[in-house]
């Protein structure tokens, strides 16, 4: 893959280069990897960082991002919009997250099906919802109001979820492709989600899939997962974001791109940050993936035209 | 805040209740999959707020942290996340009520300069992210006419902040973050702390007698005139020479503006 | 009203003299420039992440409540000794509340 052309004074208007997220690997972004990421030989795809961490005014985490947008594409994923919520969007949060979006001019905006703000306060987790009408309308009419906003479309990412509701009445596959198709949204797929929401409620990752609308997919998520157990002692795994990619995911990542073809591709490491070689290493597991399976890939390499 | 629908009675209300309520039973519908329990699968969910909240807390009070141990102040982080969970999604954000916390968690109660500790803490952070702007050349001020620098006023750094303590929370503060030996320290000593980022560091200093009053009131919008003034009366040593000296190494200051010349304040 | 300390022109302009001259020159871009390459790796605290806490599900999960049992689990006096690493932070004398003016 060769990098996208300089900008050219066409495009002088934007302050950084253009271009959408290359069929690549890509790494979240970690403050005390910046310095190793812009001295290495090995020019990562892309970077993605969580919106919410660089809504301050200014000061040193600015620099860096500036630094490393001034070289990469970048990709943000907001945490914190809540778009599950009951209460509704937070309309202050959904303006500094546009503050964000207008300042660094990423190549995609990512958030997750989840909620975590209520009146009570802000919970720092993404906590699910059910999968019903009610919840349907809702989400869409959230997707809505962000999008108006940023005046983008916006990616949705399928949850890693440790429980079930009663008041589930559809399929998460179906219910996703629902809220995609009356949104407009495209779709960032969690590999590793699937894999552990699929453990978590006795699904069979496979069928989960086959019933994805792959097509409609833009980026790939990829990340580690912790086990634990159950109330019966079954494995119930956790999105713990704290070590490899495990044998089982990069499974069904191959699966997906054989399919779906060559698409941006994060690896997401949170706790436990290791040293930038040891998360390089796993973005470039990725690439040779992409590399071997993109090009003969059933739905076509529908991003190597760039 | 909008409601997006009016028709649920506020699941996530009880979900989010039980979340920072180990005491509370599952919210009403949270299931296993096919028929199995729930209440270690929503474990996840307690643990994860609480944990991750307690982990921000622990980011942002690293100095207080050191002083109580960790195992303290873990646990009583854990009850302020149960009392006060965040407003805001923007974790650097957490924390604003923490230094009153302290000041009324009974336990600690002995150890009253710990607050202004956090407040400290706190005002680092909001430093750390506050907007860009370069710091007041002292050139500019030098370039001002002597009649017109009465009437000069000051615009603040965006980054600026001033916490003034009853106690040695400035000496406190620097050695905690610092690790370095806490002992000679008298806790009960009167400090003020002045809190910059000149270009992209923090910035931490004590400030010499007087020099706070100094600096609040030209924060507040007082002319240089009228800062000095106030300050000599209520502060007979206050050193204004030093005071000028300090707010330009810290860069408390982005820009001034000359008055007016003025005659009647001349003798 | 209450009275006033006029502070003379020459007072303040003698006041910005001397401080000037005992103060380094901030204005340099040099500077600007030293200090934000320092400071790409500064580690953030209190970030956003997307991902679960670490494994166990317990730390959620018992009661906190410091004026029950839970609570005097833990001794404040003897954690705010600060015995780090062998005592060598050394440690605070405790306050009376009402002690300080």
């Amino acid at each position: 893959m060769t990098q996208s052309a300089p900008t050219s004074p066409i495009v002088a208007a934007s302050r950084f280069p253009d271009g959408p997220l290359p069929p690549r690997a890509g790494a979240g972004l970690k403050t005390e990897h910046i310095d190793a990421i812009l001295a290495d030989d090995y020019r990562i795809g892309f970077l993605e960082v969580h919106a919410e961490n660089y809504m301050g005014d200014g000061g040193p985490p600015h620099r860096g991002l500036e630094a490393i947008r001034a070289e990469f594409p970048l990709s943000v994923h907001g945490v914190g919009l809540s778009i599950g919520s009951e209460s509704g969007i937070n309309p202050d949060h959904l303006e500094r997250l546009a503050r964000v979006v207008e300042r660094y001019e990423p190549a995609m905006v990512s958030e997750h099906l989840a909620w975590s703000s209520h009146d009570a306060g802000y919970f720092n987790d993404l906590l699910p919802v059910p999968y019903n009408d009610q919840t349907l309308n809702r989400v869409v009419a959230h997707i809505g109001q962000i999008q108006d906003r940023l005046k983008r479309p916006i990616l949705l990412e399928n949850p890693s979820t440790y429980v079930a509701f009663e008041q589930t009445t559809m399929s998460e596959t179906d219910f996703i492709r629902e809220i995609a198709q009356k949104s407009g949204c495209g779709l960032l797929l969690d590999v590793n989600n699937v894999f552990v929401s699929a453990t978590n409620h006795g699904w069979k990752p496979l069928h989960y899939l086959r019933d994805f609308p792959l097509e409609l997919v833009e980026e790939i998520h990829l990340a580690g997962h912790a086990e634990d157990t159950d109330d019966e002692g079954d494995p119930l795994l956790i999105d713990a974001h704290d070590r490899p990619v495990s044998d089982a995911v990069w499974k069904l990542y191959e699966i997906v791109i054989s399919q779906a073809g060559a698409l941006p591709t994060l690896v997401e490491w949170d706790n436990d940050v290791p040293e930038w070689p040891v998360l390089r290493r796993e973005a470039r597991l990725a690439d040779a993936i992409l590399a071997r399976l993109g090009p003969t890939s059933l739905l076509g390499s529908r991003h190597a035209a760039e | 805040m909008p409601r997006s629908d009016t028709s649920t009675a506020g699941e996530q209300h009880y979900f989010g209740a039980a979340l920072l309520n180990p005491d509370l039973p599952l919210p009403e519908g949270i299931v296993g999959p096919h028929g199995k329990k729930a209440q270690k699968r929503f474990a996840v969910y307690r643990n994860n707020v609480t944990v991750s909240l307690v982990n921000a807390l622990a980011d942002i009070f690293p100095a207080v942290q050191r002083l109580v141990c960790e195992g303290f102040f873990r646990d009583m982080a854990r009850f302020y996340v149960a009392k006060e969970p965040p407003v805001s999604a923007v974790i650097f954000e957490y924390g604003g009520g923490f230094a009153t916390f302290l000041e009324d968690f009974e336990p600690l109660s002995r150890y009253p300069y710990l607050a202004d500790v956090a407040r400290m803490e706190k005002a680092w952070l909001a430093a750390f992210h506050a907007a860009d702007a370069p710091p007041l050349p002292p050139d500019t001020l030098a370039a001002i006419p002597a009649e017109q620098l009465a009437d000069t006023r000051f615009t603040p750094h965006p980054a600026t902040r001033i916490i003034r303590s009853r106690f040695a929370a400035v000496s406190i503060f620097s050695a905690s973050r610092e690790q370095r030996p806490l002992d000679g320290i008298r806790p009960a000593i009167a400090e003020d702390g002045l809190i910059t980022r000149p270009f992209d560091a923090v910035e931490v200093r004590q400030l010499p007698p007087g020099a706070a009053s100094f600096l609040s009131a030209l924060i507040a919008g007082k002319t240089f005139g009228e800062a000095a003034g106030l300050t000599m009366t209520g502060y007979p040593d206050f050193d204004l020479p030093a005071a000028i000296s300090a707010m330009l190494e810290a860069g408390a200051f982005s820009d001034c503006f000359a008055g007016q010349p003025t005659t009647e304040q001349t003798p | 009203m209450s009275h006033k300390t006029i502070v003379g022109a020459s007072a303040l302009a003698g006041a910005v003299a001397m401080a000037i001259s005992g103060t380094a020159f901030l204005g340099s871009t040099q500077g600007a420039a030293a200090a934000t390459e320092k400071c790409y790796g500064v580690a953030m605290a209190g970030k956003n992440d997307c991902a679960a806490g670490p494994g166990t599900t317990c730390a959620g999960t018992s009661t906190v409540d410091y004026q029950g049992n839970a609570w005097k689990t833990v001794d404040a006096g003897t954690c705010t000794t600060m015995s780090v690493e062998g005592g060598r932070m050394g440690s605070l004398e405790p306050l009376d509340r009402d002690l300080p003016a």
